[in-house]
């Protein structure tokens, strides 16, 4: 029994099993998530619908690095990094043109039909089965490996034990902190960043002040799309490039564009870290944690063996409920995103 | 141009030929069989087809709906399981729920604790903490219930009662939970409703394939009762015939009604409603009562469809609602017929039915033949899991229908016929 050893020892080692299962799953899930409720947010903030397609355009980025893995397999050792890693720039840029494409075959038809937004939802989901139909049938159902090399592991010793980040979670982490100031200096200072804001604003108010409306919307595909394949690449290169992954990420990355309120990406990327917190530490074993307390607890008191908020089987239902609860008392998200009908 | 009534006959004649084929080709048993399964269908969409053609509804949880429905039904009609009510289960179980009626009132209380003065942010604490202290109860008393059910009963069983009762119960519960989606998601943006609904779908669909005491999960339960004779007393052909005059009389009861009600002054108010909901707000219509109405009416009809698709399977399955694929069938079915058209949801749930359940065989003999030329002229080796792949083709033809419609043919086959007033 591989427990054996951790109930043995000191606190401070299910301290360190804390960070290891708890705060770092958790940052690194959130990282993803975040990633994704970007681009979520942004289109539901300038183009007013829900992208659903969200979680297969990650998988389709992946699947674009894994392609050119294949192709350009000494890319990597060049730099010293993981090679899905440093093709991840050209794979984005083939997602945000996949993208674009995308916008202008299925949904500009449609916005310049002036239809209800739901309608553009609706194709969208037309859209999403059509992308998930294609990626299973060229790329199998099945888990597959982004990188037969090992993965370099990073230990850092503390209290004793060993406080482990491999080398894809590491870029991962890195690589979502420096979207993060990346977007802020793009929202906040050049002239794109701003009328992304108008336009989320107000969209009237921008066109008629004259703002180029065809301009934005591609800028919003190509964040969209990019950070996207951003997030499928390095979660596939953390686990593996799962087609199912697509759904399961939708509705956590929904949750998070709620949460951070729609139209506001760094509300996206908080409301990110806070799903994948909330979800890592509900189906986390707290157990472990409050084991070494058990001698000062009274004698009718007994630790079960698992004791978890939520058993792992159900952690879809963390992000609904956390929308729900949103949906009831805050619509508008904590950071006051907009409200439109 | 074509007129409707053209359109009608040409679409009802075109389902026949294609029925007729069916019969010819695999035999009266298996287009019965078919028949049934796509009248089932055709319920569902009746359903869909009044919160999307009527209210503007988008329902993403079509599955949820129908494996809820399905649950409750199976609960309700299956027959008595004598283990389970002799062992300690039933005691144990009623523990849980003295806990959950408990815990509720008490947190009930805890949120109205304002009334007695104390200040809303410690209202909001002690509401949470005695939430908390409610699930935790209520869960840590039925793991032991559930793994002594699971041990000694393996499943909770049924109640034995007619299956009528069960798909009207079945019915009432998706309409029940169809209420609350609606109440937490209609006056906010319209996409909200389609990711609550998604989630929900998610969440029934998890939570009956984790119960197993309650559903045997995986295991799945089978053979659930029929209404009408099974083929066991009566043959394959006449026992499946009797079940689709059962699933038609629904039918033609629910269109009849439906009918009706579409003309009379509550449908009037209802196509205002989703025509120009401002003026509609402003002659004081509650437009999200209204869309409420809809939301539980249409889901109630969903339930009740797909509480008679799962009997005629005659097994349970939790792990076989595909949240999405399945749901969007359903969805294909009610554009392409024609959203907000009864009759066009109908022929449209017919065809796309046989459509698609043909399409299985199709796809599998294109893919099986389209391989062995490429081995033949280029000498390509097929991938080991192709006929699994073949059939995600499926799912992308569905994708491409649902934009194809939405752009060129939103109206559907057969358009919604505008009622004018003279």
């Amino acid at each position: 029994m591989g427990e054996t050893g951790i109930l043995a020892a000191l606190p401070m080692n299910e301290f360190v099993f804390f960070i290891n299962k708890g705060l770092l799953a958790g940052l690194i899930i959130g990282s993803v998530y975040a990633l994704g409720a970007v681009g979520v947010t942004l289109i539901a903030g300038i183009l007013r619908f829900s992208h659903f397609p969200h979680g297969d355009m990650m998988t389709a980025g992946a699947f674009f690095a894994l392609i050119l893995t294949a192709i350009f397999p000494t890319a990597g050792a060049l730099i010293g990094l993981p090679t899905p890693f440093v093709l991840m720039p050209i794979a984005m840029a083939i997602t945000a043109l996949f993208a674009i494409g995308i916008d202008r075959v299925f949904y500009k038809p449609l916005r310049t039909a002036n239809v209800k937004p739901i309608v553009i939802v609706m194709a969208s989901i037309g859209v999403m089965l059509m992308m998930q139909g294609l990626i299973r049938l060229f790329g199998g159902t099945e888990a597959r490996q982004m990188e037969a090399g090992s993965k370099d592991i990073y230990k850092i010793p503390f209290g004793g034990r060993d406080i482990i980040l491999t080398e894809p979670q590491l870029l991962l982490i890195l690589f979502t902190a420096a979207v993060v100031v990346a977007l802020h200096f793009f929202l906040t200072r050049s002239r794109m960043g701003k009328a992304m804001r108008a336009m989320a604003d107000n969209a009237d108010l921008a066109r008629i002040s004259g703002i180029s409306t065809d301009h934005v919307v591609r800028t919003t595909w190509v964040i969209a799309g990019s950070l996207a394949a951003a997030a499928g690449t390095l979660l596939a290169l953390d686990v593996s490039l799962k087609p199912d992954l697509s759904f399961n990420a939708l509705l956590p990355i929904f949750a998070a564009a709620i949460v951070g309120g729609i139209g506001k990406p760094f509300g996206a990327i908080a409301g990110g870290l806070l799903v994948g917190f909330t979800e890592t530490l509900a189906v986390f074993n707290w157990s472990v944690l409050l084991r070494p307390l058990q001698p000062f607890m009274p004698e009718w008191l007994e630790l079960p063996q698992k004791l978890a908020f939520v058993p792992t089987e159900y952690k879809i239902v963390i992000p609904f409920f956390i929308l729900i609860a949103v949906l009831i008392w805050r619509p508008t998200g904590i950071f006051k995103g907009s409200l439109v009908k | 141009m074509i007129t409707y009534r053209t359109r009608a006959l040409l679409m009802i004649s075109g389902t026949a030929v294609l029925v007729a084929l069916v019969f010819a080709w695999l035999g009266a048993a298996y287009g019965v069989r078919m028949l049934v399964e796509a009248s089932c269908f055709a319920l569902i969409a009746l359903g869909l087809t009044i919160q999307w053609g009527y209210a503007g509804l988008f329902n993403v949880g079509v599955m949820g709906f129908i494996a809820t429905a399905a649950f409750v039904s199976m609960l309700v009609s299956y027959p008595v399981n004598g283990l389970f009510w002799n062992s300690a289960g039933p005691a144990m179980l009623g523990r849980v729920g003295l806990y959950l009626v408990i815990g509720v009132a008490l947190t009930f209380a805890a949120s109205q604790t304002h009334l007695l003065g104390l200040p809303k942010k410690y209202r909001t604490l002690v509401t949470l903490i005695v939430g908390a202290a409610t699930y935790l109860a209520v869960t840590s008393a039925l793991d032991p219930a559930a793994s002594l059910i699971e041990a000694e009963a393996r499943f909770v069983g049924g109640f034995g009662m007619p299956v009528w009762l069960g798909w009207l119960l079945g019915g009432i519960a998706a309409g029940g939970l169809g209420w609350a989606m609606g109440r937490i998601t209609l006056g906010l943006r319209a996409d909200y409703m389609a990711i609550a609904t998604l989630g929900i779908s998610e969440i029934v669909k998890a939570f009956l394939k984790n119960a197993d005491w309650l559903t045997k999960g995986t295991l799945t339960v089978s053979p659930l009762p029929w209404p009408v004779p099974t083929p066991t007393e009566l043959g394959f052909v006449m026992s499946r015939a009797s079940y689709l005059a059962v699933t038609a009389t629904l039918i033609v009861v629910f269109y009849v009604l439906l009918e009706r009600a579409w003309a009379s002054p509550w449908g009037r108010m209802m196509r205002a409603i989703r025509d120009n909901e401002l003026s509609a707000a402003a002659m004081g219509k509650d437009v999200n009562r209204r869309r409420l109405e809809m939301m539980v009416l249409g889901n109630f009809i969903i339930g009740i469809g797909g509480a008679a698709l799962v009997t005629f399977s005659t097994i349970f399955d939790p792990a076989s609602f595909q949240p999405l694929n399945h749901t969007f069938l359903i969805w294909v079915m009610v554009i392409l017929g024609g959203a907000g058209n009864n009759l066009g949801t109908i022929l449209g749930a017919l065809l796309v039915y046989i459509v698609w359940i043909m399409s299985e065989p199709a796809a599998l003999f294109l893919f099986d033949h389209g391989a062995t030329l490429a081995n033949q002229l280029f000498g390509w080796e097929a991938p080991a899991d192709l006929a699994t792949r073949a059939l995600q083709m499926r799912v992308f033809v569905i994708g491409l229908v649902i934009t194809l419609v939405l752009r060129f043919a939103p109206q559907g086959l057969l358009p919604e016929k505008v009622v004018k007033y003279e």
